[in-house]
Formats: structure tokens, sequence, C-alpha cells
């Protein structure tokens, strides 16, 4: 893939704020306005609008013959999704939980991946297959997966991991305008958080990361649920004068390697972190690529940190320690203070920080979320508070509605 | 969604053999068990005790209690996400059940399966499932190591008619048809796969399918025990005699919502449709009426029962909220054995 040139266009017009939610809704809207095959098919995804109620209000207006209620077939909706876009529609299959798309890997894996290569560049298959990733919703081992370097493994596939509103707007239209396949992700704990979206028409292109925050002294490369995690670590880290570097890759496929190493040159200190299975997973491959780009520039080996490579359990007790979350800056201190700068500096060698504490801290912190948070204070009748656990991973109040 | 409701005639249906007094008895004791521990199960959800979400099996309780007192305690089973009811007809205890649902360290899987995957391997209990259909190739599984090993076991295979829609389904029909492995597939036709009424997802006849294959398919009232009962022995008992699978379709409604969030289902179906279930064909009130009706059982042995059962439901709850959460340093452990 050749280096991106395009830069992320930036939030202009101040003001309107949605959830993530509703920017999917939004660009599934507007691009059936614009293009009259786009469809959507999957399961409750008419009246019901999904379980997570994203496509809410998409059958009223497109009606039943263009939002199309499945029967519980993903195998069979994920390949009527390649026979129809090879035809010329544009079908956005709906996977509901992530977990599922195992069930829809031959058709995606054998047959959608490998149509235009094996047809000598004739046929194409150009589908959207939405998905979701995150665990600590406490839906236990089949619920709860971050599949996505699955199918980022398979050449022929498109894979997207938006972690903002305006992203998943952005690249959502983008993904369905694209002629191949494209598995897109959204995490399921995201689908409440609030974020600028502009009103007028915008599309966001694969393969370039977006730099989320800018800093010197450590690079944190992060993907969809984790890039939130890792802003609020950000933060955590600038109170005790650590400069970090948030970079959102937003596509593993195709991915924007040329920022990413720029930064791990300029801090010399990377962290990926992704939820999906450390082992043989995203972060992988994104630590090689930092090694392999910028080695002469590292003070430290690149630290990964994905899921714990287990089931998800149920427990939150169990359940929360899965989730790379609260490690995070405790590895971001360790790594700013080792290994004194070998490019002169010695940043963050002769800090004193009393890492653990700032760790508590900074997860609490993560720890409101959008879904389960609305659900629980329906439930409770009062306001949720950090000892509410059952939640599990949760945002910044602030950032709810 | 046009849902038709095809109101069946509630009057007690004769059962083709003598069920006794006892496992009348029995019967209500375990439909009634069901129903307070599910409605405990909501009690946790809405006071913010439970983690996550469960789908609840009220209203669906004679299938799991007529097929499971038709089986050998060593018999197997797999379950559904709705499965809390197979697991205590099967013959789980209440109080490590609720631990489980809290993901408390007593619980059947030490806390690490929750609502959707209890399984009890001393009841014959092979685990429910979270992926729809996704128990069809265990069960069968089960039912051929059954056969290789000779033990005269049976497997039950408990799904929604939501299952109907996974391939995988029909591929290990067609293998237990061939081979006369010992299964029955249970088919709990509870109208709705999630917020869709089934005509809308489900071709043609539901009966027409299991038959292709060659196996024999019954269609029943799955709100009547008795009626449930007396057709799963009869399958029963020509499974075991190794006469090939058999397929029973039970007519039933869920009473409450897909899961304990689900509040507001009036999108896709109608209140009028839910009470004329729960009014005319609640499967304990119909039981309740036979009792009475042929003099099994009076008011106070009843109450008996049902005073027993709310003490030991009560008993449940509070051991599970009293109970340990794992140690923390089992999440790394039974990734393999
Ligand atoms: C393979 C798969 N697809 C989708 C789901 C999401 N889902 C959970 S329950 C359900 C409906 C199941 O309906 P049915 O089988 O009839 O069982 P019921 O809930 O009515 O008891 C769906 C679609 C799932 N768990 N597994």
């Amino acid at each position: 893939m050749k280096a991106p040139t395009q830069k992320t266009p930036q939030v202009t017009s101040a003001g309107r704020e949605i959830t993530f939610g509703q920017a999917i809704n939004e660009a599934l809207a507007e691009e059936m306005r614009r293009d009259p095959t786009v469809f959507i098919i999957g399961e409750d995804v008419a009246e019901a609008g999904t379980p997570f109620k994203v496509l809410s209000g998409l059958v009223e207006e497109f009606g039943r013959g263009r939002v199309i209620d499945s029967p519980i077939s993903e195998a069979g909706i994920a390949g009527l999704g390649v026979g129809a876009a090879m035809t010329g529609m544009r079908p956005v299959v709906d996977i509901m939980f992530g977990d599922f798309v195992t069930l829809t890997m031959d058709q995606m894996v054998n047959q959608a991946a490998k149509i235009h290569y094996m047809s000598g560049g004739k046929l194409k298959v150009p589908m959207v297959l939405r998905t979701t990733l995150g665990a600590t919703r406490r839906s236990a081992a089949q619920h709860s997966q971050s599949l996505h370097a699955w199918l980022s493994h398979v050449p022929g596939l498109k894979v997207v991991v938006p972690s903002t509103p305006y992203d998943a707007k952005g690249l959502l239209k983008t993904a369905i305008r694209d002629d191949n396949p494209v598995v897109f992700f959204e995490d399921k704990m995201m689908y409440q958080l609030k974020g600028p979206v502009p009103e007028s028409e915008y599309t966001i292109p694969f393969g370039v990361a977006d730099i989320k925050r800018a800093g010197t002294d450590i690079t944190i490369v992060a993907t969809s649920s984790m890039v939130q995690v890792a802003l609020r670590a950000a933060e955590v880290l600038s109170e005790s004068g650590i400069s970090a570097e948030v970079i959102d890759v937003r596509s593993t496929v195709p991915l924007d390697k040329q920022t990413i190493i720029e930064s791990a040159n300029k801090t010399g200190r990377a962290i990926v972190v992704d939820e999906g299975y450390e082992r043989y997973g995203v972060t992988a491959e994104i630590a090689s690529v930092i090694a392999e780009g910028a080695f002469y520039y590292l003070d430290a080996p690149v630290k990964r940190m994905g899921a714990m490579d287990v089931p998800v359990p149920f427990s939150p007790v169990l359940e929360d320690q899965t989730v790379p979350t609260p490690e995070l800056n405790d590895w971001c201190f360790r790594l700013a203070r080792q290994v004194p700068s070998l490019r002169g500096g010695t940043p963050g060698a002769d800090r004193q920080i009393d890492a653990p504490d700032v760790v508590v801290q900074a997860y609490q912190r993560y720890s409101v979320s959008g879904l389960y948070c609305i659900d629980l204070e329906r439930r409770l009748q009062r306001k949720v508070t950090d000892n509410d656990t059952l939640g599990g991973r949760r945002w910044d109040l602030k950032l709810l509605a | 969604m046009n849902s038709k409701l095809k109101t069946k005639n509630s009057k007690l249906s004769r059962s083709p053999v003598a069920i006794e007094r006892e496992k009348w008895l029995r019967f209500y004791r375990q439909m009634l068990k069901i129903r307070l521990f599910e409605e405990q199960v909501n009690q946790l959800y809405l006071g913010a005790k439970m983690p996550g979400l469960a789908h609840l099996y009220i209203g669906e309780e004679a299938i799991a209690v007529g097929v499971c007192e038709a089986l050998r305690g060593d018999d197997y089973i797999t379950s559904t996400h709705r499965g809390h009811g197979h697991c205590l007809a099967k013959g789980a205890a209440v109080e490590r059940m609720f631990a489980e649902l809290l993901g408390k360290a007593p619980g059947y899987c030490r806390g690490k399966g929750g609502s959707m995957h209890i399984a009890d391997q001393e009841t014959g209990n092979l685990g429910a499932n979270a992926i729809v259909a996704g128990s069809a190739g265990i069960a069968t599984g089960a039912a051929m190591s059954a056969k290789m090993r000779g033990s005269n076991q049976i497997a039950v295979c408990f799904f929604g008619e939501g299952a109907l829609g996974q391939g995988l389904l029909y591929e290990v029909m067609n293998m237990a048809s061939l081979w006369k492995l010992p299964t029955l597939f249970v088919c709990e036709n509870n109208q709705y796969n999630e917020y869709t009424h089934y005509q809308e997802t489900t071709a043609g006849d539901l009966k027409a399918r299991p038959e292709a294959f060659g196996i024999e398919t019954v269609s029943i009232d799955g709100q009547d025990v008795g009626v449930v009962y007396t057709t799963a022995l009869r399958l029963v008992g020509q499974i075991r005699q190794g006469k090939g699978p058999a397929f029973l379709i039970c007519d039933t409604y869920r009473f409450h919502g897909h899961h304990v969030g689900d509040i507001n289902r009036t999108y896709y179906r109608s209140k009028h449709e839910e009470e004329e279930w729960k009014s005319k064909r609640d499967p304990l009130v119909l039981l309740v009426a036979r009792l009475k009706a042929q003099k099994l059982a009076n008011d106070k042995a009843l109450a008996k029962i049902e005073e027993e059962l709310r003490r030991e439901i009560e008993a449940g709850v509070e051991f599970a909220l009293n109970a340990p959460y794992p140690d923390a340093a089992e999440v790394d452990q039974h990734v393999y054995a």
C-alpha cells in the first residue's frame, strides 16, 4: 500500500455533538439517500433498530425493502451480501456481536476477500460488514470478543476501527463507497459516547491515522475502544509532566505506518494498545512496524498491551483484568522512567513519580460507561458512582448525554 | 409485525399414559421452582445486583420440566441463552445457580460463565450456549459418543425456533438421522426470534424440515406439562432403543422480554397478545387447575410446596449475595485442561 498523503479533514463547524450510535445512523441514512443500491440486512435491524438501537428510524425512512430483517443466519446473510455486491448492489451486512463473525468466516475469508483477485480484477465485492467489539459488558465469553485481528489477517479485506463519532461517520461513508469488502468494527461501549460531528457532508479516507493528541515523550498507538482510554492516560501523564502522543490508527487495513513510525522516531518510546487478544494480534503487527521503522530511535522496547489471552470471563472481578485498561498508565510511567535517552535528554529518567496511586485513580476515571451507566441509573434511580462495578469499563461521565 | 396468536383449546388434555400423583406434584415443584427462581433473577437485575443481563424462561417451564422428567439422570442436555429452566429441570442446585449469576466463586462455573453458560457435569448438563444453535453440534456429538461407548444414554438439544435459521442444525440433523444417533431435538417455539416474529424469518412448514431428514417430528402444546412429558417419554423410549433421533416442537411463549432489559415491547408484540397468553396459557396455572380438578392436590398441599420453594430460593439468593468473588488469580486458570 502506498503511503497516504491526505491528512484528516479537521472538525471545523463547532457546536453540534452527537453520539457514536447517531453518527453511524447518519452515515447509513446519508449513503442510502445518495445511492439507491445501498441496503441493510441483518437480525432485528428494522423495527428493533438492532439491540443497540443504532439503526432506529431507518426502516421508517427507507422501508423494509432496504432495511431487511433476516433470519438468524449469519453465514447466509454474509453470503447474500457477497453475491449482491458482485452484481450491482452495495449491501451493509449487520452482524450483531463481533463474536458471530466466526459464523461468516467462509463467506468473508474464502469468498469476499478473494473474488476480485481470483477473477483477475474483473469481479468486485463492494460490501460492508458492520459488527461490534469490546468487553466489560458482563456478557461473558461469546459476546465480548474483539476479533478484528482475524479479518485484518486476510488479504482482500479492509478493516476499520473508529474511536469517535466524527471518525465513525466519515469512515463508514468511505466504507460504503469503497469497492472492496470492508469490515467495520464498532465498540459496543462507545455507542453513547458524544462528540462533535459537523452537519456538512464529509468522508475520511482509510489508511490515515489520526494524531488524537500531540506529545513528545511517549507514543501511545491505540485502536477503537482503547483510544479513549489512551487519551485519559495521556491526561493523567500530563499531570506528572509526561507528554504523551496518542495515535489512532482508525483502520488496521490499510495501516498508516508512516504516521506511527514518525511519532515513534520523535518520542523514542511506544506502547501499542488494542482490545483484541494480545497473542498474534493487532498489537503485534503494529509493534513490528515500529520495531522495523523506528529501531534506531527507540529508547525502550515497544510495549504491547492487548486483551489477556483468555476467553472473556463473566465475573466482574475477572473480566476487568482482561482488558488492557488498568495497566496502561502503569506502563506509561515505567517506560517514561526507563532507560535514559540515548539521544541526549533524559525524559522521565529523573522524575520521581509514585505511579501506582495514579494508576488506580486513572482507572477509576475511565470507569464510566455509556450504555450501562444509563441503564444502571434507570434501575437504581440515582447517579452512578465509581463504586458501581457492575457496569464495566466506563468513560468519563461528562462525555455522556 | 403481524403475529398471529392461535389460542389453543386450553381444555385439559387426556394423557395417553397414566401419570402418578407423585409425578404430577414433582412437575409442580419443578415448574414453580423455575418460576420463582426467574422472578428473583429479575429482581437481582432491577436492583443492579446482577452483572449483565439474563433471558428469563418464565412461561416456558412446562417444556424443560416435561422433557427432563422423562430422562435418566445420566442423559445429556444442552441448553441456550434462555437456559436457567433447563439447568434447574435437570437437577441443578438453586444456590450454585444464583452464585454463578452473580459471578461468585461457588457458582457452577466459578463465575466464569454467568447466566448464559451454566454447565453442570454431575447432572449431565453440557452447558447453556450464547450462540444460537451453537449447541446443536455438541448435543449430537454427545449422542454419537453415547452410541460409541454403548452407554445407552441419550442427548437432548434444547433450542429456540430462531435456531432454525442456522445451517449447523441441518448438518447435524442429517448425520443424526443417517447414523441413528440418540438425539432428541427440542424446539421451543416461543414465537419470537428476539424482536421479530418467527413467521417473518421462517419459510414453509416448520415440521417439514426435520421430516425431510427422515426424523420423526411431533408438534405439541408446550404449555401442558402432561402432554410434554408423555410425548417426551415415548420419543425418549424409542430413541433409547436405537431407532434414531426425534424432533419435538413445543408451542410456547416467553412472558417477559427477550432479556431482563427488554421492557418496552409493544413495537414487536402487543400487550393484548401477552395478556392472552398469560391469562389463558400459563403452564403453571393450567397445571394447578388440573391438580385440583383431578383432586391430586389441595390448596394446602400446594401452598406447602410453594412455601418450601420460597425458602429455598431465598436461601439461595442470600448464599449467592454473601459468597466471595473468585480469586483474581483464577482469571488465567482453565484456559487449557
Ligand atoms: C449466532 C447468533 N446470532 C445471533 C445471536 C443474538 N441472539 C441472541 S438470542 C437471539 C434470538 C434467539 O431466538 P430463539 O432461538 O427463538 O430463542 P429465544 O430467545 O426466543 O428463546 C438472537 C438473535 C446469537 N446469540 N447467536
